[in-house]
């Protein structure tokens, strides 16, 4: 979708802060208003800019509201099935060891059907990165619990909230990712404001170099909205999250191997 | 003059708001009574004169509706500032 | 290169590697465990990939996610295994690249036995995964010819940036006979890999590989070029073999091991002065259906032997198109049925078909 830019004349004595990232695609997205997607997405795309590794990255998109991901990366991407996200990256990875490879997912494809796929490949250390955007619920599908739905939490296949007594506790992935020996740098941040998006885009940058580095398994958990299943305006659910999601997801880092850390003093 | 300026791609925006939350100067508004090609009322600047440049909105967009410029930084004298660097 | 003595299920994945396979991902399972172990030693050694992944679901899109990056790759189960991998197949056989897969078929359903059976005909041949399309599908029936049907999967699955998978029974994978393993072909680099390959879009735009087509007619497009790519395999892939049908006047059709059985049936009932002959099919999708039509005019019936609960019988039925009797003996549970009771099932139909047609 080609987009026509304004023509404006910009004074000598300005300096370019900030543009679409070359990463991103000129499509516009499919995502509601004031999807933390879009957010998250462009973060990543700004990422693989500065590390110049666009021309040699790889991106795997899920099943789920990011379905649609490989139109809006500028890179080489494939559509996995539901949750096998990290099997592909493997294989991906495994085979052209030189490529940047990450996985996108939500909470059903990555805490739901996915869950082996994603432990055995951290397990494995396999040198991919994985984005998980953990926003509470299925949206693609119209607003079902996920294993990250709160206790309590009304959606429409937990009507009366989710009860824990049937449904089981929601999953923190972060944690059990960051136990894994694999797993060389797993953090969960969020993008509910203007400080976390900064801290997030830094996560996902150090993942990336993890990557690179060859030190391990990466994974960025993101604490994301999702306005229209939730039901509240956009400005709305980022209120809502910083309530109620971060006291049962803490923010910071899960797992932090030695070679990350001297990653993070080298800056 | 401004200390900065903004670009505002109009049709890629979604009148989410989220960007006239976090504006410091307050001069984000979703427009009113006119909506773009997809249907949301864009966002506008409603003082251009007060933005700083700061970029905080193009930050939490989801859209990439935002092209940021600044004013170039002078260069500073060497004078008694800066002490004895590299 | 001279005649060794070689475990099917080691030949199977020692052709592989001569064929330049790339990566092996798979997970144990019985009757064909071998395969895994063979590439586990090989391919390291080798310097190429191998992983054992922490489940068929892994490991099928394990394979699809190599496939999509440009490399040669290949996975191997058994029957309950190759359910699981199903939906991988099904994305796989969509997106379009090419992928091997080994079947070393056991007793089903459910966990079954470790027993051989070929019950899993309709599942390669009818619905290898949800959706329209058929990978191809190659019934060895012996150890030699196993290795040269994965040799030519490769080939085919390329050629046709499809799926094809060669399925044996259990007997196969685990018999040990003499067979000649083909010359090492050199793996192709990775700067050689195809354009159509996930590899980075580097001064060209972004390649995308995916199954999904929101749009219905995009979709019944994609699904045209499949449908058209089927008979284009279809017009130049079937094969099959005979042995003794020129003259005969009633037709054995089996597949692999039961095929090897049958040979010996048509030498001991022709010995008897029945004039059977043996159609085996080579290629289970694409199915012979035109010889089998042709041969319809000239027998007087068809007796399918099949070691599962009549599978492939349907198929011969409908390349007959009912110009002559066509029925079915097996056993089921694992049992492989000999000389011993094919041959008098043989004989028993071959009576009930009443007179020899006009020469």
């Amino acid at each position: 979708m080609a987009q026509e830019t304004a023509t404006v004349e910009i004074s000598a004595d300005l300096e370019l802060v900030y543009q679409r990232p070359e990463s991103l695609t000129l499509a516009h997205t499919h995502y509601c208003p004031g999807c933390t997607h879009g957010v998250i997405h462009r973060l990543i795309a700004e990422v693989l800019d500065e590390l110049g590794v666009r021309e040699r990255t790889i991106g795997i998109a899920p099943v789920g509201c990011s379905v649609l991901a490989y139109y809006y990366f500028n890179v080489d991407m494939a559509e996995a099935a539901h949750g096998r996200a990290p099997a592909m990256a493997t294989g991906i990875k495994r085979v052209s060891p030189d490529k940047v490879v990450f996985t996108y997912q939500g909470d059903g494809d990555l805490a739901a059907i996915g869950t082996s796929e994603i432990i055995q490949a951290a397990n494995r250390g396999e040198l991919f990165t994985t984005i998980f955007v953990n926003n509470a619920i299925y949206g693609m599908t119209g607003g079902q619990m996920a294993p990250t739905t709160l206790p309590g939490q009304v959606t429409t296949s937990s009507p009366t909230g989710r009860d824990v007594e049937t449904a089981g506790w929601p999953m923190r992935m972060a944690e059990l990712i960051g136990i894994l020996p694999g797993a060389a740098y797993v953090t969960r941040q969020a993008v509910l404001d203007v400080p976390g998006i900064r801290r997030t885009k830094k996560a996902i940058k150090l993942a990336f170099q993890a990557q690179l580095a060859e030190l391990g398994f990466s994974m960025v958990e993101i604490i994301s909205t999702c306005s229209t299943n939730w039901h509240m305006g956009p400005v709305q659910a980022l209120e809502w999250a910083k309530e109620h999601m971060v006291a049962y997801y803490p923010l910071g880092d899960t797992q932090v191997s030695d070679g990350v850390h001297a990653l993070m003093e080298r800056k | 003059m401004a200390k900065g300026m903004v670009i505002i791609d109009e049709d890629r925006c979604k009148g989410c708001g989220l960007c006239a939350t976090v504006c410091p100067a307050h001069i984000l508004q979703l427009a009113q009574g006119r909506f773009n090609a997809k249907g949301y009322p864009p966002i506008e600047v409603t003082d251009p004169e007060s933005c700083t440049g700061c970029a905080m909105c193009a930050t939490i967009c989801p859209d990439v509706v935002f092209t940021v410029y600044r004013q170039k930084r002078q260069p500073q004298r060497a004078a008694a500032t800066a002490g004895g660097g590299n | 290169m001279a005649k060794e003595l070689l475990e099917g299920n080691a030949a199977i994945a020692e052709a592989a590697i001569r064929a330049g396979v790339e990566a092996y991902f798979g997970y144990p399972i019985t009757p064909q465990t071998e395969v895994l172990e063979h590439f586990s030693e090989r391919l390291p050694e080798l310097g190429r990939v191998f992983l054992q992944a922490e489940s068929e679901v892994a490991s099928i899109n394990m394979v699809y996610g190599a496939a999509c990056a440009g490399a040669r790759a290949m996975t191997s189960s058994s029957s309950p295994g190759i359910s699981l991998m199903q939906e991988g197949l099904s994305y796989i056989a969509c997106s379009e690249v090419p992928a091997v897969v080994g079947n070393i078929m056991r007793g089903g359903p459910g966990l079954g036995n470790v027993q051989p059976s070929q019950g899993d005909y309709f599942q390669a041949v009818k619905m290898a995964g949800h959706g329209d399309f058929h990978p191809i599908v190659l019934a060895p029936a012996s150890v030699q010819e196993a290795i040269d049907l994965v040799v030519l999967a490769f080939d085919l699955a390329e050629k046709y940036r499809t799926i094809a998978m060669v399925v044996a029974d259990g007997s196969i994978g685990q018999m040990m006979e003499p067979a000649e393993l083909p010359p090492m072909r050199p793996v192709r680099p990775p700067a050689e890999r195809p354009a159509w390959a996930l590899t980075g879009a580097k001064g060209r735009s972004p390649v995308i590989i995916t199954s999904l087509f929101l749009d219905a007619e995009k979709l019944e497009a994609v699904n045209l070029r499949l449908q058209a790519k089927l008979r284009q395999i279809e017009a130049n892939e079937v094969r099959w073999k005979e042995y003794l049908t020129e003259d005969a006047d009633v037709l054995l059709v089996a597949f692999g091991t039961m095929g090897r059985i049958c040979q010996t049936v048509v030498r001991e009932a022709r010995a008897k002065g029945i004039q059977v002959g043996l159609l085996r099919p080579v290629t289970l999708w694409p199915f012979p259906s035109a010889r089998l039509a042709e041969l319809a005019r000239q027998v007087r019936g068809m007796l399918s032997v099949e070691m599962n609960a009549g599978q492939m019988v349907e198929d011969v039925r409908l390349a007959v198109e009912g110009r002559c009797p066509v029925q079915f003996y097996g056993r089921m549970g694992g049992i492989v049925p000999l000389v011993d009771e094919v041959l008098p099932a043989l004989e028993r139909f071959d009576a009930a078909l009443g007179g020899r047609k006009e020469a």
